[in-house]
């Protein structure tokens, strides 16, 4: 059914939320820029005075011209290491070659020598993540001096740390999900191995180097003096050694053997949903940013979003009467046939049953879920503990965690203890999870915790016989309050990749369509549900 | 009527012999080469005989076959076209022979205007004014001044035996006569041993205008002028009818004398007459000359048609069937007026050499009339004329037509070869043509502006980078979806243009919307409202793509070769000047010996190794500078065999 809009275009109410929205997509955008300019002008302009292209250039001459480009970590590590690593010295996404989804991964050496921060290592093996789940062909543009050095102890001895990426190369190579790796710089010692472990190798000439040890190491170990080329250059990997297959003249050149490399993998996506012709939505997906508050306090349906995301507004929606503060439904996004499960209030038991039957639903018939959470968490109180909220929610909770459906997680409010997992938080491994600006991320409210922390502390100092003042309770509480302010923005959350990146709530149905053609690479897989305490 | 007819042609010609002949409901028989085995022509025909070999001489000139191929398919006349058999006379004889309708003139006739000079005697009788001159033997200087007063100055001497302009002088007055035949007739001794000269009139400014005439065998009718001025090298470029400045009195005088030409050597069918006209000083009726007939249909004759209203080749089959001319001289008029544009492959620049290719693309405009022999993916081969189409069109006055001429030409879409498009539209609107000031050195004086390469702007540039790229699809319709989530990508890529190879760089910045950065401008390009836009211009060029190749069709075709970023010279390989053993083996025989001149791939020694014989070949040309191995040896691999001389730096 067509979904109807209350809204007012007109109103004070909507240019005041499409205002804060604007100005909070200002932020990210700048955050973004810095990103994309990687290690600065100074970095970037060594790095082309060597014919080298910037990584991004290197992207966009991969991918077939006018392709998405759904950039994972756009903002990673923003904040972080002092601003050392901007978008965490690695560009990673999604793109289309020759038509077919590949999962790109691409050094920044304008960033430390495209050196490995801990977040650098996160963030690769989130893209690796990503394409063994969706089965993707994965691309690696490698420029990287291995390990930052100083950072050795958070980025080479854990199991998800530098070996980890090999592991998954191993992996996905034995799964059938081609690897391809792209010696533009340097690979030294373990970084060696990414295209050692790579099923097709192309190097560039007078400029990839490929070594377990470069040439200092070489001549403090053993005394031998040899040049890099000589020791690892494209002419010895391809001629002599076979480390890398394809000798490439330039960047330009190397990216159309890899073009060339991905024409030939004899793969096709199989067959999952049944896709309809897409259709815009009735209302007009720009008018998200007046519609949904600027704040998380004002209420407001969730439907005004579905309405402003799916093919002809049209949804279907699935026990509407019943458990109203969550509304589930069957709706089309660009043709993908989806279940939506959207938060309208605080959950209640009904609404976690009725949750946890949806997700059954879909998982019968094989239709991914998105999830767009906007949730305090689940009702808090003695008939509710009584009625067995905790049981119910554990039912939602369940489903959502076993069921083989792609699931997509748009952060499109606040993102609240338990109402986090039942909705597919970081922790239940949804393909993709992905922020809108105004969305906020925390075990509970700032309020919620400094309130938590101060009535411990009150009951304490009155145990005592003490007093303590309403100013002396409120300077207490402060500390908290802004730390859970800075620790629940998304561009905290997404600096350290919390989630997938952050989302221009106008593009929500772009970024869910890419992310559910994605998704649909791999086959759906049966889904065997849990116990369920009924 | 005839049931069914022989086209003796190809190309646009048998093309449109064959719609006239349909729409009278006569079948048509095509004949063909083996390069024509697919061509327009066939597949338009009901029948199609193949005659032979891709050259003229082994087919289309082969009167026995063709007249074989008529009596097999029972054929009962043949149309000539032009060219190829159409002037031949021994050709009309053996289809008479045959039994056959040949649908043209007489052979006589035929040989009453083949030789030049017994055609302009013949006139001079018929009362048909001719290039005053004097041919004769009588050398005698005073002779000559006294001929050259009778046929009025300006006159030209010429050397009888001459050629290349040598013995050659333009005298403008009597008084510089006597020095001028002087140094003519020095001239042409030293050039080709004999002083003996002519004189003709000089006409100070030619123009060629000439009358198609119709004829039933004893009576004749005209169709009025064509001017066929517009000349590069006696090759006709653009036609047009009436003739600009054409005066009624004129006109009378032209059409009584071709109409006088006509019958007086028993004209039967279409033919034209050549007159040269002096231009100097308006059209005067005591101002044109006879200059040769033409014995078959013209190629311009489509302009005499658009404005007559007459079908000339029905017409032909008509009179040929034995019909009566069918209309008088009274009841033919002219209205309105049409030109010709004949649209050639050929790469102007290069001093119009002839161009062949593969027509990717061939899209003309609606409102011409084109007469055309190829059609889109045809081949233009090396073996016949490179002509791809004639585009006619007819306007109530010339300058309304002149403006539909340029429009069609610019609007002409030809791709997968060079063509004379741009030079043929800029010559439409060239101000002494549109003017009506024409000659026949119009075209040569305003060569450079003419046969400039058109350069593609910087906006036509753009729309050629995303339409390489993929992003704006061929047929312009509107480009795919995409996302920017908060970074652009930019796509490089390399075009030539005109030889001249350049970069640009293409950033999308949201789905249609793009930022095309050229070497020397930045243009935001968009689709929006069903077109694609170049800043604020709307795109309303056509492309096409075969392959590398792209051309933008904007008002001139410009092509655009795509640089495909694999495409790499081969690695010639290492250590080119020491020849090794690939394996441990035996040298079974030694050929090269030091100081020894080798071309790539000369061998120079044969190893024989696992059983099998393996040549040593020269990797490059050089001199050998040492053997250094003896036949029979045993070598290990990598053992040095032979040694060249390093090479020279170029």
């Amino acid at each position: 059914m067509k979904l109807q809009s209350k809204i007012i275009t007109g109103s004070e109410e909507f240019a005041a939320n499409r205002a804060a929205h604007l100005e909070m997509l200002a932020t990210v955008r700048e955050v973004a820029e810095a990103a994309r300019m990687g290690g600065g002008e100074k970095s970037r302009a060594r790095h082309e005075s060597r014919g080298k292209m910037l990584p991004r250039r290197r992207v966009a001459g991969l991918l077939d011209p006018g392709s998405p480009f759904l950039e994972v970590g756009a903002t990673a590590a923003h904040g972080m290491y002092e601003g050392a690593a901007p978008c965490a010295g690695v560009v990673a996404g999604i793109g289309r070659v020759h038509g077919q989804e590949v999962m790109v991964v691409c050094n920044d050496a304008t960033v430390k020598g495209g050196t490995y921060y801990p977040m650098t290592v996160k963030k690769h093996l989130r893209a690796q993540e990503i394409a063994e789940q969706n089965n993707l062909p994965c691309v690696y543009l490698v420029d990287s001096g291995g390990a930052n050095l100083p950072q050795q102890d958070e980025v080479f001895p854990d199991r998800d740390h530098f070996g980890r990426i090999f592991f998954n190369q191993a992996n996905m190579s034995a799964k059938g999900i081609p690897q391809i790796a792209v010696v533009m710089g340097s690979c030294t010692a373990g970084g060696a191995y990414v295209p050692a472990m790579s099923d097709v190798t192309i190097i560039v000439k007078e400029q990839g180097t490929i070594f377990l040890a470069g040439p200092p190491l070489v001549k403090a170990a053993t005394g031998e003096v040899v040049s890099a080329e000589d020791l690892g250059g494209g002419d010895v990997h391809t001629r002599l050694s076979g480390v890398a297959d394809y000798l490439a003249d330039d960047d330009a050149h190397a990216l159309a053997l890899a073009r060339d490399a991905l024409k030939h993998l004899n793969r096709s996506k199989p067959q999952t949903v049944a896709w309809q012709s897409p259709e815009e939505p009735a209302y007009d997906p720009e008018d998200i940013l007046g519609v949904v508050p600027g704040g998380l306090r004002t209420p407001y349906d969730i439907r005004e979003v579905i309405a402003r995301v799916v093919d002809g507004s049209r949804f279907d929606e699935f026990k509407k009467r019943f458990g109203e503060t969550l509304v589930c439904g069957f709706a089309h996004v660009k043709g993908c046939p989806v279940g939506i499960i959207a938060n309208n209030g605080v959950l209640y038991s009904e609404s976690a049953a009725k949750g946890a039957h949806f997700v059954e639903l879909c998982s019968q018939r094989g239709i991914p879920l998105v999830f767009l959470q906007n949730i305090t968490g689940f009702m808090v109180g003695q008939k509710y503990e009584a009625e067995g909220i905790a049981r119910h929610g554990a039912k939602m909770v369940t489903a959502v965690a076993t069921t083989k459906v792609p699931k997509i997680t748009m952060l499109v409010g606040g993102s609240f203890g338990a109402g986090n997992y039942g909705m597919a938080g970081r922790a239940y491994s949804p393909r993709f999870l992905w922020s809108w600006p105004n969305s906020r991320i925390s075990v509970m409210g700032g309020e919620q915790a400094a309130g938590v922390l101060a009535t411990v502390k009150r009951d304490a100092i009155e145990r005592q016989g003490g007093e303590w003042s309403a100013e002396e309770e409120a300077a207490f509480k402060q500390p908290t309050l802004d730390m859970f302010e800075e620790q629940s923005h998304p561009l905290y959350a997404s600096a350290r990749l919390w989630d997938d990146g952050i989302v221009d709530p106008r593009k929500t149905r772009d970024v869910l369509h890419l992310s559910l053609s994605a998704s649909l690479n791999a086959p759906i897989e049966e889904t065997k549900f849990g116990v369920f305490r009924m | 009527m005839f049931d069914k007819i022989l086209i003796a042609n190809r190309g646009e010609i048998a093309c449109r012999v064959m719609e006239t002949a349909r729409a009278m409901g006569v079948k048509t028989v095509a004949v063909y080469s083996d390069a024509d085995a697919t061509a327009k022509h066939v597949a338009l025909a009901d029948q199609a005989v193949h005659i032979g070999g891709a050259a003229p001489a082994e087919s289309y000139l082969k009167g026995d076959v063709i007249i074989q191929a008529a009596l097999d398919t029972g054929a009962q006349g043949i149309h000539p076209g032009y060219g190829f058999l159409s002037e031949n006379p021994e050709f009309v004889e053996a289809v008479e022979a045959a039994g056959l309708t040949f649908i043209g003139p007489s052979a006589s006739a035929i040989r009453a205007m083949g030789l030049k000079d017994a055609a302009k005697a013949l006139m001079e009788e018929a009362n048909v004014p001719v290039v005053p001159g004097y041919h004769g033997t009588n050398q005698d200087g005073a002779f000559l001044a006294e001929q050259a007063a009778e046929i009025g100055y300006p006159v030209l001497i010429k050397a009888v035996a001459g050629g290349g302009g040598k013995g050659m002088r333009l005298v403008q007055e009597p008084a510089e006569f006597a020095d001028a035949l002087a140094s003519a007739q020095g001239e042409a001794t030293t050039a080709f041993g004999n002083p003996d000269v002519l004189i003709e009139k000089f006409v100070t400014s030619p123009r060629h205008i000439e009358v198609q005439v119709f004829g039933d065998g004893t009576e004749a009718v005209h169709l009025f002028e064509r001017d066929c001025s517009l000349q590069r090298r006696h090759q006709k470029v653009i036609e047009e009818a009436p003739a600009p400045g054409m005066t009624e009195a004129m006109r009378a005088a032209m059409g009584e004398a071709a109409v006088r030409a006509a019958e007086a050597i028993g004209y039967k069918g279409a033919g034209t007459i050549e007159f040269i006209v002096d231009g100097s000083d308006g059209l005067r009726p005591d101002g044109f000359w006879f200059m040769e007939m033409n014995t078959r249909l013209q190629v311009e004759h489509p302009v005499t048609e658009m404005i007559t209203g007459v079908d000339l080749v029905e017409w032909q089959l008509r009179v040929a069937a034995g019909e009566p001319l069918p209309k008088t001289q009274e009841a033919l008029s002219i209205t309105g007026h049409a030109f010709e544009a004949r649209i050639y492959a050929e790469d102007v620049p290069k001093g119009f050499l002839p161009a062949t290719g593969t027509l990717s693309h061939l899209a003309f405009p609606q409102d011409a009339r084109i007469d055309s022999g190829v059609r889109a993916a045809d081949t233009i081969s090396p073996w016949y004329d490179p002509m791809i189409a004639k585009l006619v069109v007819h306007g109530p006055t010339r300058a309304m037509a002149l403006k539909q001429l340029e429009h069609a030409l610019r609007h002409t879409d030809v791709g997968g070869t060079v063509t004379n498009v741009s030079f043929l539209a800029l010559l439409a609107a060239q101000e002494d043509f549109a003017a009506g000031r024409v000659d026949t050195g119009l075209i040569e004086r305003h060569m450079d502006a003419l046969a400039t390469q058109p350069t593609a702007c910087s906006k036509a540039r753009a729309v050629a980078a995303l339409t390489a790229l993929g992003l704006r699809p061929l047929d312009g319709s509107a480009p795919a979806e995409t996302l920017v989530l908060w970074s652009s990508l930019t796509h490089s890529l390399s075009l030539i243009h005109n030889d001249v190879p350049f970069s640009v760089d293409v950033t999308v910045t949201d789905t249609a919307e793009y930022l095309v950065a050229l070497e020397d401008a930045t243009h935001r390009v968009t689709f929006r409202g069903g077109s694609w836009w170049v800043e604020g211009t709307k795109v309303t060029a056509r492309t096409a793509r075969d392959g590398a190749e792209l051309t933008v069709f904007w008002g001139n075709g410009y092509r655009f070769v795509v640089v495909d970023p694999l495409e790499r010279e081969e690695d010639v390989g290492a250590g080119g000047n020491t020849i090794v053993a690939p394996m441990p083996g035996l040298v079974k025989a030694v050929f090269a010996v030091a100081g020894q001149e080798v071309t790539q791939g000369d061998r120079l020694a044969i190893l024989e190794a696992m059983k099998m014989e393996h040549a040593m070949l020269a990797p490059r040309d050089g001199v050998v500078a040492d053997v250094v191995v003896a036949e029979g040896a045993q070598v290990e691999d990598g053992t040095a065999l032979i040694l060249l001389e390093e090479e020279e730096d170029a």
